[in-house]
């Protein structure tokens, strides 16, 4: 495949704006900007996903849905304050109950050594992903892992587990950044040191790292600009809210080696972490990744799998341990709640002369909220020579962060894409306008250093400058119209793939990363349109850690992107696998074998993928190709959002009446499960924005720890999410694909609080925009 | 704690089990006679992953006990498909991409189902009313409206064919 480039096109394989079925949506958009050099057979199609039969029946094994013979049952005991110290703890009872197997605490684990973890999407210490799994010392936040039991069932383990007795001596708590930041605060982690500018420094600091970016000259920027806007936002701690809480089988067995059934975004991160914190190889640890009930990037730490382990080694017999809601909310995730000060000046004629940001985010009990990503994302979109952004990376006592689709990007596009609106306002510029005289393009430099390949920000705002709905009227008072744009990296890392040709001319096709969304069909078909042949001949297998090439998390929109890549590399190694086979029937050499679309020719001879299959062992055995990458051509994502909303002045609630999200999504491999992506991290993003949020009590606890009172969306406060797909291929992958999983929850937040600002004139300045805090704005505005 | 015997019906078949007073429906379906593509998500009640049918109406199986299931009719997802053919609500929901993860899928065809069978031509508006106990985090709702309505297209001109 030739690498792709753009021209113009006016159709697109994948129509934007009509779903696989029901009805057509309205105004329908296609933007006139598409892949074009390149026409695909299977790439842009919408097969049904391989998977889909077992997802549709019941059938489909989740990792609760694993019952090994003689397992016991697991409960964890967590801890009801925010910050403690831990004086003892007594198992005793607990031990002596009836059922009960073994207990375990922080010592059972080996002693941290300090040094770093690879994660999943980057390292930290390993005395803090110790600490998270069994508390040590202290708690750090109310749901902090004491200890564990193994008992006959669930509803056993869970009283011998209430029937330990720790005591506690409660610590202040910081429950915000700025709090944590006060020069007076205590010290959640006496051996912790601010790291600034990439230096270890000896200050001790609730700050666990402070990121400065900077470029040209702020000050000159601002005293050069016309109009200048300076805000403050805030943004509460939301959680990721997979259906499915955290589980884990795990079996130590006799021989040593140590087998983990789990739910996860990285089967081999759970291996490598796990094997890190009990100090066994690698090679003793299988992981099997279950089907997974979502993740957002909330399922990439290991939380339970080595206390499973360890009550395994105990026991002598497989050990299940499943969350209960509380558990997930108060013991997993969250998204960092974060503190943002922006400030945007631009001239007179729309062109902004210096941009300006500090970030705080909250950590959680432990270093590591995404910060900096969020003050590489902040500005992402627009092209800026003067620019400064100070990030500081602070823990509190909420549980550990966690990634959250797009993590730290949505907290900065909430408070960088309403002072740009602002600034446009001010400017009496149309805000579309006002971004597009700003966007960034191919060779801006963004905040943090990079120069961007060709990406596609300008043609995704065109797109909303183009479409019907922001033309379209509203009807009625107390509505308006809001915008947005949002920008999310891809990541590389690494994937593995192995193709085996099976003689009726399908293809079995072994990968290890995790399907949270359709992803074995959207590899699978990378690997179909390499070899010619349907999609469904290719039968994707997501396998062990035993039985598969290292494979990275399903994160950083990378799987498509990535072990797609590999797909298409393995796929390239059997189609020249195939014509050696088909040379060897008609005694020519290779290369005077041609290929295309599944038919091998040569001087008039020729043979399809399946009867050539079929001949694979009278022309020298089993066909088979392992492919791995490590991808260095990602391609982030832009994304934006056109919303309109209407405010009830009298209750504060806002309507949703219409939304539509754009994104350059590369290629569209599979455009439904594009769509799907759209819509879902648009669904997110509203719920961030309009209802989401951890209550916590003045002691630190979470008050809202159940999914009636953390209120996400349903059905029913939705109108469609309609979708319009932008095409601008990203040079670096073989079928011009970028991530796409993220980059669509950016915008929302931002997008409705302007379209807030155009209803009824409040600045919404605080997430989530619930009624009361609406209703407030509105009353003083 | 003294087991109790139930026995009731289960996807059209005769079933009994043994069950402790303290446990749920959804422990039953799922530890007990293994129909696990009931899901748990929350267990309170609050997000529809184990909707089943009992006598008719829609139900968490979280908040029901397993107790209360005798002389109970019960569908479950395992019985939502005729011997080797899909529901409408299946295929519509492969067809429209209407699953991600799939977690919350069982709950959703189960509850689609019953509204169907009672309204077998809902508006847009009555299936999101409907749907509004099962909580889906993936898919934003678009998919799976616009999938209900698809099968109950289909099922009205299989009806009227």
């Amino acid at each position: 495949m030739s690498t792709s480039t753009l021209e113009p096109k006016s159709t697109s394989a994948a129509p934007a704006g009509k779903s696989g079925n029901g009805a057509p949506r309205r105004d329908s958009y296609e933007p006139n900007m598409v892949l074009a050099t390149q026409t695909f057979d299977v790439v842009g199609t919408r097969p049904v996903r391989h998977d889909g039969a077992d997802k549709v029946t019941g059938r489909a094994l989740y990792g609760a849905d694993l019952a090994l013979a003689g397992t016991l049952h697991g409960a964890i005991l967590r801890s009801p304050h925010a910050h403690a110290r831990i004086r003892s703890v007594d198992t005793s009872k607990a031990e002596q109950m009836d059922g009960v197997h073994a207990v375990v605490t922080a010592d059972d684990l080996p002693e941290a050594e300090d040094k770093l973890v690879d994660v999943g999407e980057g390292d930290t210490r390993l005395s803090y992903v110790h600490g998270n799994v069994l508390a040590r010392g202290k708690v750090l936040y109310q749901g902090h892992a004491v200890a564990a039991v193994a008992a006959r069932n669930q509803h056993v383990a869970l009283e011998a587990a209430n029937a330990i007795v720790v005591d506690y001596e409660p610590l202040p708590s910081y429950m915000t950044a700025p709090e944590a930041m006060a020069a007076d605060a205590e010290l959640l982690h006496s051996d912790l040191r601010m790291k600034e500018f990439g230096e270890q420094t000896d200050k001790p600091s609730n700050v666990a790292e402070h990121f400065h970016w900077t470029a040209g000259d702020v000050a000159e920027g601002f005293a050069g600009s016309d109009v200048v806007v300076e805000r403050t936002f805030d943004t509460a701690t939301v959680h990721q809210g997979y259906i499915e809480p955290h589980n884990v089988t795990a079996l130590w067995n006799h021989d040593g080696r140590l087998h983990i059934w789990c739910s996860t975004q990285g089967a081999f991160v759970v291996r490598d972490v796990t094997s890190k914190i009990l100090e066994v190889p690698v090679s003793n640890i299988k992981v099997t990744p279950m089907e997974i009930g979502g993740g957002f990037g909330g399922k990439i730490p290991v939380y339970m799998e080595p206390v499973a382990a360890l009550l395994s080694r105990k026991t002598g017999r497989p050990v299940k341990l499943v969350m209960s809601r509380e558990d997930v909310f108060t013991g997993t995730g969250p998204t960092p709640g974060s503190h943002v000060r922006v400030k945007v000046g631009a001239t007179a004629d729309g062109k902004i002369q210096a941009l300006e940001a500090t970030l705080a985010y909250e950590a959680g009990a432990y270093p590591g909220s995404f910060v900096a990503p969020g003050g590489m994302c902040v500005f992402a979109a627009y092209d800026c020579a003067n620019l400064s952004v100070d990030c500081y990376d602070v823990v509190v006592n909420k549980p550990s962060s966690a990634a959250y689709r797009a993590p730290g990007a949505t907290q900065a596009a909430f408070a960088a894409e309403q002072v740009i609106d602002e600034v446009a306002s001010k400017l009496g510029l149309d805000p579309v306008d006002f971004r597009l005289r700003n966007a960034a393009k191919e060779g801006t430099r963004r905040a943090d250093g990079p120069k961007y390949r060709r990406i596609g920000c300008e043609e995704v705002l065109q797109a909303v400058r183009d479409h019907p709905h922001y033309a379209a009227p509203l009807a009625g008072p107390n509505q308006g119209r809001g915008v947005a744009v949002g920008f999310w990296f891809n990541v590389g890392l690494e994937s593995s793939c192995t193709l085996n040709v099976n003689t009726d001319g399908t293809v079995h096709l072994v990968e290890g990363s995790t399907d949270i969304g359709g992803t074995r069909t959207s590899i699978a078909m990378q690997a179909a349109e390499v070899l010619g042949i349907a999609a469904e001949e290719i039968l994707p297998e997501v396998v062990d850690t035993d039985s598969v090439g290292f494979t990275s998390v399903t994160g950083g929109s990378r799987t498509t992107f990535a072990t797609g890549w590999a797909a298409h590399d393995a796929a390239q190694k059997i189609v020249a696998e195939m014509r050696a086979r088909a040379a060897k029937l008609w005694s020519v050499e290779a290369d005077q074998v041609q290929h295309a679309k599944g038919m091998y020719s040569s001087n008039g001879n020729s043979i399809g993928f399946r009867d050539l299959a079929a001949l694979s062992s009278k022309t020298g055995g089993p066909v088979s190709a392992t492919a791995t990458v490590k991808p260095r051509g990602v391609g982030g994502s832009f994304a934006a959002n056109i919303v309109d909303v209407e405010v009830d002045p009298e209750t504060g609630k806002v309507e949703i009446l219409r939304f539509t999200a754009v994104q350059d999504v590369g290629k569209a491999v599979h455009p439904s499960y594009v769509e799907g992506q759209m819509q879902g991290g648009s669904t997110q993003g509203i719920g961030w924005a309009l209802n989401e949020e951890y209550f916590m009590g003045a002691d630190g606890t979470m008050e809202n720890s159940s999914l009636l009172d953390y209120r996400m969306p349903t059905a029913l406060d939705l109108p469609m999410i309609d979708t319009c797909i932008v095409e601008v291929a990203n040079p670096g992958h073989p079928f011009g694909v970028r991530g796409v999983g993220e980059a669509n929850i950016v915008p929302p937040p931002a997008a409705i609080a302007n379209a807030i600002h155009r209803a009824v004139g409040a600045r919404m300045q605080r997430l989530p925009m619930s009624p009361p805090a609406v209703w407030a704005e509105v009353a003083e505005s | 704690m003294q087991s109790i015997h139930v026995r009731t019906k289960i996807n059209g078949q005769a079933a009994e089990f043994l069950c402790e007073p303290r446990q749920s429906l959804l422990e039953v379906l799922r530890d007990v006679l293994r129909l696990t593509g009931t899901k748990e998500g929350c267990n309170d009640g609050n997000c529809g992953a184990c909707t089943v049918e009992m006598d008719g109406r829609i139900v968490p199986a979280c908040l029901v006990l397993g107790a209360e299931a005798e002389g109970a009719d019960i569908l479950t997802i395992e019985g939502i498909a005729e011997g080797s053919a899909l529901h409408e609500l299946q295929n519509a929901f492969l067809e429209g991409a209407a699953l991600q993860c799939g977690v919350c899928t069982p709950g959703f065809i189960v509850a689609s189902k019953a509204l169907l069978d009672s309204n077998p031509d809902p508006t847009e508006e009555e299936i999101r009313f409907w749907l509004a106990n099962n909580l889906c985090r993936c898919t934003g709702y678009d998919k799976i409206v616009r999938s209900v309505q698809a099968a109950a297209e289909k099922m009205q001109q299989e009806a009227t064919s």
